[in-house]
């Protein structure tokens, strides 16, 4: 079990909390929380299997939020004395003051049991940051000459990044929390370059980002070396593959390309910030709104959506949210029908009736000290069938249709209604086998339309916890790390596009 | 109220203290220091009440250390937030050792040397601060009652920023520049939701923002939709705005990387090993350029690497010296972006990356008016979102219109059509729009996050690929 690192703890956290509370208080505020954060990054790019660039970034700063006079207020900066720490406090409640007569309804914060002085660490084995930077290169740049050894593979693109995130927060009504999370996001892509046809072809790993620690690229979790190793004969294929047409199909969807199709129609739609009309002129809204709580059916039967902050190794996963509130796992779609939202503490208090909750489920974060914390996305989750079929079961039951893996290509609508998705291998189902690889294709569906059509979902077996880094939200932008657990799939008659005659080709 | 950075003041942590003292304190064998010394306000509202504010401050300071071995050049680079001088000892020794552990770098070349320039290197780092918003809340206050009276409801986000950047290098080059970031997003909505619109723009200080102009736009283009109708996938003659033109021309920015060309695997590679450089682009003789000197679009005319989008730039060419650019001269494409040690090795003349984009040079400029009167039947876009590469061989990009669609017939608009979903390549629309109007500087919406200093035409598209109908409003 690892520890919290020594030289966080060593920053004046408790003083600086100490200084800013008293002051807010002091000023009248009847709810303040202080925030002192550390954000390590750091990176590695090679290309062709040669360093392109390497760097090693930390953020430390402080922020004071407060709610004076029903009202919210927020400061941020990264000099670290009470002094400054009790002058953030003034410059929240000032803010405060000044935004009191455009505001209409007094700020109330859900209720939320004080945790006295708690600490949580993420599950991972090796923090990267005690490894060497040259250890960590000579890993990437063995992986990827091997790639560009093999026949077929003209370049090699490899990234590692590496995240150590600590936060520690202390509110006035006595809850502080100190936490770490360690990350990391390797990337692997192989190139085919067919001068005679002018044309190239790319195949990625299909490893996600994951909340574990540089054991990740050596063995656990995931086995680079042997799918390294079976990726240019993918990537071969691929690339002689003959485009789709474009029509009607049955997808059969892995898991590796299902969980950015549940990030975007589902993850984002039920953020109850979105259906709000909070985020109505930057991301947009949901057209999961809040009055159909318990009736829109959202898919079919086989649909049961999991919001889980508790996910061993889920990138959302944490033990107390930026509002102090202890993370849980909670119910968002069951047997297809809308059942919940993702939450911060005021909209479960404004809610909380028409929701059924009397407190938050944990979902406010702050991406740094510098930005204040919004709802964020929980590791929102697609439940497999405990009994349910394998991939090449789900295989089986499609005549005429395509075995997507891996993501790539992504954009959804403001509503969360029209997708489209690509991804990295597509395989031609011909009588419930596969029949080699497709190119060119992309998914397009309507969210209600689509998750209606999901016949099956696979077993456990099938199920990965898939993710992104770089999820982004909010006016000051914010980025957020999240998982996305989802078994396979099989989906009937969805549209599929040839992208070339897309482009007029 | 006492200000925070306030509280630090009588400490001799001034940046450029910060870079002499990094300086001496480097043991590499050469060594460039960064401090970007950064402010921001914002105001954010929603159905026409402020919902979140605030005024941060960071300072971040970068240690590049190169260490000459036999074999070549390494490297090592870090990044600190740095609160007081004292922490500088320890940034030096994390670059220094980071560089001393490793191998050679494929992009080492000599520092850059120090050049004449007129800086102000010994003026204190710019701020900015929440007063910038004066005249502008004001303005905007005076909107939500008039808009809030006519039961519409404004939302959007207006962000002031300045980033004073300091570099030094041990070569003796000493450059800064102050750089002001301020953009306005506003959407206006109908009551019910049904209707929308959208404006945004950039400002260097918020002084030429006039509110009262455009919320009458908005108020303008909300009528125009009072007349829906439903159209559905299919190519049309299309009317793509300035925003909707710098949503495209900044991935095609994106694109011109060099090496990837050369390599093959991007689109603007060639046969054999060549690229598509002289190869014309588009029909109209457009040039897309930029110029770190465009009036209103001023940027750092010195290489930074924390700016350049996701280009290949390398660490070693901080400083370098960045003039006016043609990335397409008159319908050519004519340079790309690649480091100084990439286009030395392979002999190919590259250009470094610089922080805004100019579309211009139609030679008989049509304005958005004209080119609505002049057409017969077709669509006027007020913007587009959720922008990504679809097929990178092709630049082929997938996207929604949003907040405005409007249906053009005989010369005028006569409603509001629903959303779509286009796929589009900004390589093919140069090669297929048929007039343009004058630049004028305009904010993309896609890239308001990253990249705000663009001034593009309206261009004409005769068939432009609506692939598929999306229900949002």
């Amino acid at each position: 079990m690892p520890e919290l690192d020594a030289t966080f703890l060593a920053l004046p956290a408790r003083s600086l909390a100490a200084a800013a509370l008293h002051r807010a208080d002091e000023l009248g505020a009847e709810h303040a929380d202080f925030r002192l954060e550390r954000q390590r990054v750091a990176h590695a790019t090679l290309r062709d299997g040669k360093l392109q660039s390497a760097g090693d970034s930390e953020d430390v700063g402080l922020a004071v939020r407060v709610v004076h006079d029903g009202t919210w207020g927020f400061a941020s900066g990264y000099v670290r004395t009470p002094e400054t720490a009790a002058a953030l406090a003034e410059q929240a409640v000032a803010t405060a003051k000044i935004s009191r007569v455009l505001s209409s309804e007094p700020v109330v914060l859900a209720p939320e049991p004080v945790y006295a002085d708690v600490t949580w660490v993420s599950a991972y084995e090796v923090n990267p940051f005690d490894v060497p930077e040259t250890e960590r290169i000579a890993r990437l740049r063995e992986l990827s000459e091997r790639l560009l050894a093999a026949d077929g593979v003209d370049h090699v693109d490899a990234s590692f990044t590496q995240v150590l995130e600590n936060k520690f927060y202390a509110d006035s009504h006595g809850t502080t929390t100190t936490q770490q999370r360690v990350r990391v996001e390797p990337r692997f892509e192989a190139v085919n370059v067919d001068r005679g046809a002018g044309r190239f072809s790319s195949m990625r790993s299909l490893a996600p980002p994951a909340g574990r620690g540089w054991e990740y690229l050596t063995g656990t979790g995931w086995d680079f070396d042997t799918e390294l190793a079976e990726l240019p004969d993918l990537l071969r294929e691929h690339a002689k593959a003959p485009g789709i047409e474009a029509g009607t199909y049955d997808l059969v969807i892995d898991a590796s390309n299902l969980w950015l199709t549940i990030h975007e129609s589902i993850g984002h739609a039920t953020e109850l910030d979105r259906a709000l009309g909070y985020e109505a002129a930057y991301a947009g809204t949901s057209f999961a709104t809040i009055d159909q709580l318990g009736t829109l059916r959202y898919g079919s039967p086989a649909l049961n959506i999991v919001g889980d902050r508790t996910a061993p190794h889920g990138l959302a996963t944490i033990g107390w949210d930026d509002e102090g509130v202890q993370t849980q796992a909670f119910d968002i779609v069951r047997d297809g029908v809308l059942v919940g939202y993702q939450l911060n503490r005021q909209m479960a208090h404004d809610h909380g009736a028409t929701l059924g909750v009397d407190r938050s489920n944990g979902c406010a974060l702050a991406d740094s000290a510098g930005h204040i914390a919004l709802q964020r996305m929980a590791n929102v989750s697609l439940r497999p069938d405990p009994a349910g079929p394998s991939v090449e079961e789900l295989i089986s039951r499609v005549e005429r249709g395509i075995y997507v893996v891996g993501d790539r290509s992504w954009s959804i609508d403001m509503q969360r209604f029209n997708f489209q998705f690509t991804g990295q291998q597509f395989h031609r189902i011909e009588n419930g086998r596969l029949a080699g690889q497709l190119r060119d294709v992309a998914y397009q569906a309507t969210t209600t339309d689509f998750w209606g059509s999901m016949e099956a979902v696979g077993g456990p077996q099938t199920y990965v916890l898939g993710g992104a880094m770089n999820c982004g939200k909010g006016q000051p932008g914010q980025v957020a790390a999240v998982s996305h657990g989802c078994p396979a799939a099989l989906f009937r008659g969805v549209n599929v596009l040839n992208t070339r005659e897309e482009g007029g080709r | 109220m006492s200000d925070a950075r306030g509280a630090n003041k009588g400490m001799s942590d001034a940046p450029q203290e910060l870079v002499d003292a990094a300086l001496a304190a480097s043991t590499a064998d050469g060594c460039i220091v960064l401090v970007h010394d950064h402010t921001e306000a914002n105001l954010r509202w929603a159905n026409n009440t402020l919902t979140t504010n605030g005024r941060m401050a960071t300072r971040n300071v970068t240690v590049v250390s190169t260490f000459d071995h036999a074999d070549g050049t390494s490297v090592g680079v870090v990044t600190r937030s740095v609160s007081t001088p004292g922490e500088i000892t320890g940034l030096v020794d994390a670059a220094d050792s980071a560089g001393r552990a490793a191998g050679p770098s494929e992009d080492a070349a000599p520092l850059v040397e120090p050049y004449g320039h007129s800086d102000d290197w010994a003026a204190p780092p710019a701020e900015t601060g929440i007063d910038v918003f004066a005249g502008f809340a004001r303005d905007l206050g005076a909107a939500f009652d008039a808009w809030r009276r006519a039961d519409r409801m404004l939302f959007g986000f207006a962000e002031h920023q300045m980033t004073s950047t300091f570099l030094g290098s041990s070569t003796g080059l000493r450059r800064r520049f102050d750089q002001p970031t301020g953009r306005l997003e506003i959407n206006g909505k109908s009551a019910d939701l049904t209707r929308s619109s959208w404006a945004g723009l950039h400002s260097r200080d918020f002084t030429d923002v006039d509110v009262t102009a455009v919320a009458a736009d908005l108020e303008r283009r909300l009528e125009w939709a009072r007349t829906r109708v439903d159209l559905p996938a299919g190519r049309y003659d299309t009317i793509l705005p300035p925003t909707a033109v710098a949503d495209f021309m900044v991935y095609a920015l994106e694109a011109f990387d060099a090496r990837a060309a050369a390599e093959g695997r991007n689109v603007f590679a060639g046969e054999a090993g060549g690229t598509r450089v002289g190869e014309t682009l588009s029909a109209l003789p457009l040039s897309l350029r930029s110029d770190p000197h465009h009036p209103g679009l001023e940027c750092p005319d010195f290489e930074l690497t924390s700016n350049g989008l996701w280009l290949h730039q390398s660490e070693f060419d901080n400083g370098r010296p960045l003039a006016p650019t043609r990335w397409v001269d008159q319908g050519r494409l004519a340079h790309l972006v690649g480091t100084r040690a990439w286009g030395g090795a392979n002999a190919v003349d590259v250009s470094p990356f610089v922080d805004n984009l100019i579309l211009d040079g139609a030679p008989d400029p049509v304005s958005i008016e004209e080119m609505v009167a002049d057409t017969e039947r077709g669509l006027l876009l007020t913007c587009l979102w959720y922008i990504r590469e679809v097929d990178p061989q092709t630049l082929l990009l997938t996207g929604l219109t949003r907040d405005g669609v409007y249906l053009v017939e005989n010369g005028r608009v006569t409603g509001a059509v629903n959303n779509f979903r286009f796929n589009e390549s900004p390589v093919d629309l140069l090669a297929r729009a048929t007039h343009a109007s004058e630049a004028r500087p305009t904010l993309s919406r896609e890239w308001s996050d990253y990249f705000t200093r663009t001034a593009m035409p309206a261009l004409r598209i005769p068939d432009f690929n609506m692939s598929t109908v999306s229900k949002a409003s």
